[in-house]
């Protein structure tokens, strides 16, 4: 009944979803005022449908429903209470139903709180959100309906993998999922923008909050999805260049340029077309990125539902949504060509260089991940590309790229001069090369690449801290003032230096976790001691463990440091009869410096066990940098001029003034 | 995510010697005694890709074949070949799919080259547009001359 | 002004290259690889045999006439499925089948060819290495190998009826033609 009831309210929402995408748009282009309000509460109501129909199929999981086909596959009564609410979204239909949960939290937020919108533009956006919306709920109830039925009811479920059985999967999809869903929401802007045919610093301004409420979402989504793999599946990496995780990083890299390109809409009324297509672009590749996982067009080992039909729909999906937003944009872009023009040295020609390099970063992603499907679908040559296909062209595109980010934010609007931003920054490209002259005389023989990324870390890091003081005039002014102005400056500004410090956080982790990690992988029996990287780690023994669904059996090993002990690490194996299968689960103790990382393997025949025992240094500030730049975002977010006071658009936009070219 | 990938592996490990339990990559006993040759057997590890798990390199895997191809390769450099002759070795019998960095041959310019060729021609782009002048101000419109004009007389008169 | 609209083409163009390459890539099997050793000759190996009563496999045993040879384990799923069809066509004595026996417990492997009825002339004992040397990467695993004791053609996964019919017999045929 229940089940029904879900599944009702979600034809409900596609009801809903049909009018949302048809009669505001209507409205607005026929001026009828009734027709245009009808998007506000349309897009609440199928966010309340939607939410109802999610809420369903969780009691289902809750209660074991085994008459539902998802809940048979994809749970078990003996699971935990936490996994079996998890699991509502850890298979194919339940996860697509999260993401149309999210679609449509969206779409109602602007409902909600997009009061200070144009009315007209706002129902133009809710329409173009809603189409997407149909497109979803279609996908979701002719595809992938979480609700059907089995008859006869089995006793018991099939279970879920016990690799997902993790309380990181409570985490990392939703918030990934909030991060390239989000980007829908300047996917409509885009749209509603184009069908107007106007986009202005307005427009720029509008469109903001919600593209870096998504980045703040997808960067705090990679950043857990990274430590989980990390932490659960205990190969001592966190990236891999997976096609899967490589489809949730070409949004981020698209996201992240666009981010910077509307700044220049706003303030210089320029990038406007490029500005457009970004927004197209960066939601485009988070529908490329669903297809890819779903359809399994790639090597499919983890596409986590493939099937063609799926795989067909989405591809149609595809078609129409970023086929139809590409046509609009081939007729009404030209007539949004801005006029102005700008010198390559000033704050929106540094701008224009991070698009650049983002786009071509992007695009090496894209190429790596999409290039073998090409090749075999053209009757090429079976390829493979991993990781160091991307370490050999993604690396050296970061380099410029993180160069500028240390000078852009330095820079003035419209022309900057050259030698004094160099003795501003003086001290930042100092302790630079001391930073990397430093690591060269460490890592002899370690790592070549490691100066270089220390040195970059620094870099932004004091580049970063320069612009800050001067902002506030720190150590010009009375520290008073100098806080006062810290307290009143914009939030956006001080948000975009917390994530710029947050980047070199990470790249200061990345660099040195890759570069020093030691590793010792060796059999040891109880009462064996080994050293890694000063520290001794003494294997006491093994003891056994149980929890709800599994057996196990945990090791204990104690380390110390010039024979103080220090922590203790219990590395464990956990057997789950269910499914047959054994996951080594690992144990890490850190100090917010180091990691220690310990995987317990298999018994050996002659007694002793396989123990893999790593020694991270640095590694947490991967995500404690990631953190931070999500921050910075949340910041931002709550700057003041977002929030009230959102601008009205001028009657006629202001001509721009040619810049008049002075001699120097 | 790439946990996902374990989806199937899990599928797989329900048929038994397909993979068989979870003993993480390199064991203990396939290590070769002298330091330098296991690091170049690491590196190059890290550069061949285990063929039934397909998104991952045989250093990580712990699929039955990657361990075989760990000990093969282990064993080609103890009897001397260089790190290409070991890559070309795995190259004749899997093709270029067991290298996952893919060689530059035709097939593959558009993957290597098209970054740089991008790269090149958007920022080519840009420094020609830059250098554009901007377009001269359009002459005005007969009603607004007369309104400057009018406007000037009054500042001048 | 018309060229400066055709850029703004450019994104639909690629969507539309883009979606012709996913289209087709949704009608294409991730799994199915081409062997890099078609056409190439079968590698050097002397395996010991499996059945006190059958010989070992080695490589001069492939030449003077085209031969069927099939990877196989008992530990296996999809070669107990392909095992009846295997020995059907082994019955009709059309070219002979040798079998080199992977990574298996020599007692598993025997009574797993007792139960379905052995179609091999010959088996082999094989730790891996030669399985490498074949570029093999999964059981079963069926190769083609002509008189001169080259390599023409791979089938990877069970043999069903319908594959042998469609795949290997008119391989086969046209091996013994061009003879």
């Amino acid at each position: 009944m229940i089940a029904e009831i879900g599944h009702f309210a979600l034809v409900l929402a596609l009801g809903i979803a049909l009018v949302q995408a048809i009669v505001p748009l209507w409205g607005a282009s026929t001026a009828r005022p009734a027709m245009v309000a009808v998007a506000a509460p349309a897009s609440l109501i199928q966010f309340a449908l939607v939410a109802l129909s999610f809420g369903c199929l969780a009691y289902g999981y809750v209660v074991s429903d085994f008459s539902l086909v998802t809940v048979f596959e994809n749970s078990h009564s003996d699971k935990p209470l936490l996994y079996k609410i998890t699991g509502v979204w850890g298979n194919h239909e339940g996860s697509m139903l999260l993401w149309v949960l999210i679609l449509t939290l969206y779409g109602a937020a602007v409902g909600l709180f997009g009061g200070k919108l144009p009315r007209d533009f706002r129902a133009r956006v809710l329409s173009v959100h809603g189409m997407i919306g149909v497109g979803f709920l279609a996908f979701i109830l002719f595809t992938s309906n979480p609700f059907l039925r089995l008859a006869p009811v089995p006793p018991d479920g099939q279970g879920m993998n016990p690799v997902l059985q993790d309380p990181g999967l409570a985490f990392h999809p939703p918030m990934l999922y909030l991060g390239y869903v989000g980007f829908s929401m300047a996917f409509s802007f885009a749209v509603a923008a184009l069908i107007e045919g106007r986009v202005d610093a307005a427009w720029a301004r509008w469109v903001r909050p919600w593209t870096l409420a998504a980045w703040c979402a997808l960067t705090a989504g990679i950043c857990l999805g990274s430590w989980w793999a990390y932490y659960e599946l205990g190969w001592g990496g966190w990236w891999s260049w997976d096609p899967v995780e490589n489809a949730s990083f070409m949004p981020w890299l698209s996201g992240t340029a666009l981010l910077h390109s509307a700044i220049v809409v706003e303030k210089r009324d320029s990038l406007k077309t490029w500005t457009i297509f970004l927004a197209l672009l960066t939601f485009a590749l988070s529908l490329l990125g669903t297809f890819l996982v779903r359809s399994g067009v790639l090597t499919s080992v983890h596409a986590f539902a493939s099937d063609p039909r799926r795989g067909a729909f989405i591809l149609v999906l595809l078609a129409l949504v970023v086929g139809g937003s590409l046509v609009l944009y081939a007729l009404r872009a030209p007539a949004l060509r801005a006029t102005g023009s700008f010198a390559l040295l000033s704050r929106e020609g540094a701008l224009v260089l991070n698009n650049l390099l983002l786009a071509c970063a992007a695009t090496t992603v894209f190429l790596g991940t999409l290039y073998p499907l090409f090749l075999s679908t053209i009757g090429g040559p079976s390829v493979s590309v991993g990781a160091p296909y991307y370490e050999a062209t993604f690396l050296p595109l970061m380099v410029p790229l993180l160069l500028a980010l240390g000078i852009g934010p330095l820079m003035t609007w419209k022309r900057a001069d050259i030698i004094p931003l160099m003795v501003r920054l003086r001290l930042a490209f100092v302790l630079a090369v001391v930073a990397a002259a430093a690591t060269a005389y460490l890592a002899i023989g370690k790592s070549a690449l490691a100066p270089l990324g220390l040195g970059l870390a620094a870099w932004i890091f004091i580049a970063t801290l320069t612009e800050l003081a001067e902002r506030i005039r720190l150590f010009r002014v009375p520290l008073g003032n100098s806080l006062r102005r810290l307290a009143t400056s914009p939030r956006a500004a001080f948000g975009m230096s917390l994530a710029h410090a947050g980047l070199a956080v990470t790249i200061a982790g990345i660099t040195v976790s890759t570069g020093w990690q030691a590793e010792s992988i060796q059999v040891m029996k109880p009462g064996d001691s080994v050293t890694i990287a000063g520290d001794t780690w003494h294997f006491d023994g093994t003891s056994a463990i149980k929890g709800e669904n599994w057996q196990g059996l945990e090791a204990r090993f104690t380390l110390s440091h010039d024979g103080k002990p220090f922590a203790v690490l219990t590395p464990a194996r956990h057997s789950f009869p269910l499914q047959q299968m054994t996951l080594a689960k690992v144990a890490i103790h850190t100090d917010g410096f180091a990691d220690w990382y310990a995987v317990l393997g298999e018994e050996q025949p002659g007694g002793g066990w396989v123990a893999r025992l790593y020694h991270n240094p640095l590694v947490p500030w991967v995500w404690f940098g990631a953190l931070i730049m999500a921050l910075g975002g949340i910041v931002s977010l709550t700057d003041r001029r977002l929030r009230i006071g959102a601008p009205l658009r001028r009657a006629k936009p202001a001509p721009e003034m040619p810049e008049p070219h002075v001699p120097a | 995510m790439r946990g996902f990938l374990l989806l199937l592996l899990t599928l797989m490990a329900m048929q038994p010697g397909l993979v068989t339990g979870f003993a993480w990559a390199v064991d203990p006993g396939e290590r070769l005694a002298d330091p330098a040759l296991e690091a170049r057997a690491r590196a190059l590890s890290q550069d061949l890709r285990c063929l039934v798990c397909r998104n991952e390199n045989i250093d990580e895997s712990d699929a039955p074949l990657a361990h075989d191809i760990r000990v093969l390769l282990r064993e080609r450099l103890k009897a001397g070949d260089s790190d290409a002759q070991v890559l070309n070795y795995m190259r004749a019998r899997y093709g270029d799919y067991v290298l996952l960095k893919p060689p530059v041959e035709w097939s593959t310019w558009g993957l290597w080259f098209g970054p740089p060729a991008l790269l090149l021609i958007a920022g080519a782009a840009i420094l020609w547009t830059s250098r554009r002048r901007p377009a001269a101000p359009k002459p005005l419109a007969p009603e607004e001359q007369a309104r400057l004009d009018a406007l000037l007389e009054r500042r001048d008169g | 002004m018309f060229r400066l609209k055709l850029i703004y083409l450019l994104p639909l163009v690629a969507l539309v290259g883009l979606l012709g390459v996913l289209g087709l890539g949704l009608g294409h099997d991730p799994s199915a690889l081409p062997s890099a050793m078609i056409d190439k000759p079968a590698p050097s190996f002397d395996l010991p045999p499996l059945l006190a009563a059958k010989p070992g496999l080695k490589t001069a045993d492939l030449k003077g006439h085209p031969v069927l040879v099939n990877f196989f384990a008992s530990w296996c799923l999809p070669c107990r499925e392909e095992a009846a069809t295997l020995a059907g066509f082994a019955a009709s004595g059309a070219v002979p089948i040798y079998g080199i026996d992977y990574k298996d417990k020599p007692e598993a492997a025997k009574s797993f060819l007792e139960q379905s009825g052995d179609p091999f002339q010959r088996v082999g004992i094989d730790t891996g290495r030669t399985f490498i040397d074949f570029g093999a990467y999964g059981v079963p695993e069926t190769y083609i190998i002509d008189a001169s004791g080259h390599i023409r053609y791979r089938f990877a996964g069970p043999l069903t009826p319908d594959a042998l019919r469609d795949q290997i017999l008119p391989r086969l045929a046209a091996l013994k033609a061009g003879k």
